[in-house]
């Protein structure tokens, strides 16, 4: 039973990933003051690039062309790990946190080597400041995961987000609203969201993440886009979770869910829409204070 | 109760690792107002019932009064004034002072259960928060080049005095409402940059260029 209903929310996640990003997209359009994009742009996207041919340059090797797949492969498996609704996840088991951490760290990699494989200075840069940044998001990361897993006592994330996360919340509020608020800096940083990375621009100098995948087109481009998506929404429902801090199970559970997946949205957007892109040297900064902000909740619990 | 004590010094820790961040000066005041605010409010919050309703009020109005509304003030129009631009232009870089910080207020939480204190602590939070505070504007202090923000890391310091002061404040209530006076010694420094136009004798604040001065 538990496995039925974690396979069918995490086929309901695996289908409506691509509708976060579209979402963000039309809040920020909306405060903008245009229409935007329809809704399920996305989806229209993938289906577009699916139907095409790639190209890839002479230069590259396998490394490249298996960059795409290695990513989206190690983003699905991280998904299974997460709790969608109020199901657990598929695999559970306890100290999956840092596998969860290290598998969107291997997609990250293989993106990475994808970038270097093009030989093109302009992807090696994008490459070095991406792994630079998700090295300092990754502490803040992990002691953000570390504070709650603390203050539920358990050690897997469908344990932290399950059923002690209220009390947990009753008992330690304060540090768990720090903890949350890292792993939200985290979540933008990650998925490449805008006071550290810029998504919509594709040819300046200070973007980051968009510039490796400059190389990539077709089915491949549609492996990628799809990854973010899932990324953006694994990271969504991993601090909806954290905040939300309920254990309600089946149908109320996933409802809840969906809104709160809609509310992350909706803040990702409006942050998106307020805030400028940090200059690139204050970017470690934002990655930092969160870690050091991550610690201290880490600090009210332990002492 | 507690919850809302609680929720006044963890904003107060959150906005000492602000202060040790943020780059502009206008940001830095307005955090340090904040810090006025949270400090009224916990004067209010940690008051016993036996004690005397007016000194209470006196301590958490003198607080708000002075801290929160007329040193900021003071600040931005010393900033006007003087016409000092409004990066902070640290000795210490952003990030080494955050992560300094950070671990000041790490120990500050580990080591301030063992301290011998005088009175019974009225809340777990209190010793550390006012510690962390205290080393927040010590470190401010020693890492800013710019007069006006070395006069908000004494404030800050001077913040956590205050914290540490809401201990004592049962029997020594004249004491501590005296120690929010001594925010017009800051009150003092900021009218000497004005006055004396430091911007303008050394045409910037920094007073490492007070070291070249020669007879």
């Amino acid at each position: 039973m538990t496995v039925a209903t974690a396979v069918l929310h995490l086929a309901l996640a695996l289908v409506l990933a691509p509708l976060l990003p579209g979402l963000v997209n039309r809040v920020k359009a909306l405060a903008a003051g245009r229409t935007g994009p329809p809704l399920v742009q996305l989806y229209s996207d993938l289906a577009r690039l699916l139907r095409k041919g790639s190209v890839t340059s002479r230069t590259t090797t396998w490394v490249f062309r298996a960059g795409p797949a290695v990513g989206l492969a190690a983003t699905l498996a991280a998904a299974t790990l997460v709790p969608f609704g109020g199901a657990t996840a598929l695999f559970p088991f306890g100290g999956d946190l840092v596998l969860f951490a290290y598998l969107l760290a291997l997609a990250r990699f293989a993106t990475v080597l994808a970038a270097l494989d093009t030989g093109s200075a302009f992807e090696g840069m994008g490459a070095a400041r991406e792994v630079t940044f998700s090295s300092l998001a990754e502490p803040a990361l992990f002691l953000g995961l570390l504070t709650v897993a603390r203050a539920t006592r358990a050690l897997s994330l469908s344990g932290m987000l399950g059923p002690a996360l209220p009390e947990a919340w009753a008992r330690f509020t304060p540090a768990l609203l720090i903890a949350a608020l890292a792993l939200f800096v985290v979540a933008l940083a990650e998925n490449a969201r805008i006071p550290v990375d810029d998504p919509t621009t594709h040819l300046e100098l200070t973007m980051i993440h968009e510039v490796m995948v400059l190389d990539h087109s077709g089915p491949d481009l549609a492996l990628i886009l799809y990854g973010a998506a899932l990324k953006l929404l694994l990271f969504g429902s991993l601090v909806a979770r954290v905040v939300v801090g309920t254990a309600r199970t089946g149908l109320a559970g996933t409802a809840l869910f969906l809104l709160s997946l809609v509310g992350f949205a909706i803040v990702v957007g409006v942050v998106e829409s307020v805030m400028a892109r940090l200059r690139l040297s204050r970017v470690p900064q934002l990655l930092v204070g969160a870690s050091v902000l991550s610690a201290f909740g880490l600090v009210l619990l332990l002492r | 109760m507690t919850a809302w004590t609680d929720l006044a010094f963890i904003l107060l820790v959150v906005s000492d690792f602000f202060l040790l961040a943020s780059s502009r000066l206008k940001a830095v005041i307005r955090a340090t107002g904040a810090q006025g605010v949270l400090l009224s409010a916990l004067a209010l919050l940690l008051a016993r019932s036996e004690a005397h309703p007016v000194h209470v009020i006196l301590l958490s109005v003198g607080a708000l009064g002075v801290k929160a509304f007329l040193i900021p003030l003071l600040l931005t129009w010393a900033m006007r004034e003087a016409s000092i631009r409004r990066e902070v232009d640290p000795i210490v870089g952003f990030l080494p002072s955050l992560v300094l910080g950070g671990l000041g207020v790490a120990l500050a939480f580990a080591y301030a259960g063992g301290m011998p204190l005088p009175v019974p602590e009225q809340h777990p939070l209190l010793v550390p928060a006012a510690l962390s505070t205290v080393w927040t504007g010590l470190l401010l202090v020693v890492s800013r080049r710019k007069a006006v923000a070395q006069v908000i890391g004494f404030l800050v310091l001077e913040n956590g005095v205050f914290v540490f002061g809401l201990l004592l404040s049962d029997f020594m209530p004249a004491m501590v409402e005296a120690g929010v006076l001594l925010d017009l010694l800051a009150a003092v420094f900021v009218m000497g940059i004005v006055i004396f136009h430091i911007n303008r004798e050394f045409s910037s604040l920094d007073t490492g260029k007070l070291s070249a001065l020669r007879d």
